[in-house]
């Protein structure tokens, strides 16, 4: 049984009590893989491994691995950025350096203007 | 900005939005992420871990390191490089540091109102006109599809500042969404500086 679908295993256990990460990670920034490494995934945790399988599916935010590889949002956070530190994944910081960039607002604006 | 790219290779330099969908209890976030939302609403319990919240989670029963959290969210692919991504926020008031979470990074906010529960809704206007610096606008959701006070009163009742803009919403339909949302941005336009 992985240590995550063990209730009585403490969930930080799986980072090694680390709940902080250096990279700022967004609920909703991305994160992506190149391409698929099955020998590279074979030797990863089962929390991690999950996590590098869903990300297969293409680009997802932190919030959306989390809820659906079954990992609290901080372990998440802390496993994500492990598994970028070792170029399984890369988090995707952006085109843009702020939310209120008006080149991105812009974007988003005319995006939500054709839904209608 | 297309680039030749192959459909079975995914986008590595794809950019995500954010815009938080505030208000209490039963107002319609919900219904209102769900609109928009290319992917069923993502619900989820049991989810959220809070760790180093508190320090010693046994010297207060209370003060769980493990708090399960019902969140919303939805996304919307607006250009083959560009996702929006809709956060509701919890409405429980247990859930406050969360909010802080959920709000960094947001482009926006949109805190919606429900005229027969407006005092619902106080907490998230009081967020984030005080706790906040991420711009917002109040919008009424028409439950029934009319508006059953002005919108005077209900500026009134929020005690809402002038600059804030109030708009009206029927959160079930994706047009009205939309148009909210594009609003909300839009507001976040004119209170930035242009290169924020």
């Amino acid at each position: 049984m992985s240590v995550g679908q063990n209730p009585w295993v403490r969930p930080y256990v799986l980072t090694g009590g680390r709940t902080k990460t250096k990279h700022q990670l967004y609920v909703h920034t991305l994160v992506s893989a190149a391409h698929f490494d099955a020998r590279a995934a074979a030797q990863l945790t089962p929390e991690s491994r999950r996590l590098y399988d869903r990300v297969r599916l293409g680009p997802q935010s932190v919030a959306e691995l989390s809820a659906h590889c079954g990992i609290s949002l901080g372990v998440t956070r802390v496993l994500l950025e492990d598994l970028a530190s070792t170029e399984h994944l890369q988090i995707n910081d952006g085109a843009y350096d702020s939310p209120f960039d008006h080149r991105l607002l812009k974007r988003v604006i005319d995006g939500l203007s054709e839904l209608g | 900005m297309a680039f030749p790219s192959s459909a079975d290779r995914p986008a590595l330099n794809v950019t995500s939005a954010k815009i938080v969908v505030a208000g209490g209890f039963g107002v319609g976030k919900s219904t209102l992420v769900a609109s928009v939302s290319e992917i069923p609403p993502v619900n989820t319990e049991a989810w959220m871990t809070q760790a180093g919240e508190s320090v010693d989670p046994l010297s207060d029963a209370s003060a769980k390191t493990t708090t399960t959290v019902a969140m919303d969210f939805g996304r919307v692919t607006l250009a083959p490089d560009l996702l929006l991504y809709l956060f509701g926020t919890p409405g429980q008031p247990r859930f406050w540091p969360m909010w802080d979470d959920l709000c960094r990074g947001a482009s926006g906010a949109l805190v919606l109102v429900d005229t027969r529960q407006l005092d619902a809704s106080f907490p998230a206007v009081n967020y984030f006109e005080n706790d906040s610096d991420v711009p917002f606008i109040v919008a009424v959701n028409l439950f029934d599809g009319k508006l059953t006070h002005s919108l005077e009163k209900v500026r009134d009742a929020l005690c809402l500042d002038e600059r804030t803009p109030l708009v009206t919403v029927d959160a079930r339909d994706r047009r009205s969404t939309a148009k909210a949302l594009v609003a909300c941005l839009s507001h976040t336009m004119k209170t930035t500086p242009t290169r924020a």
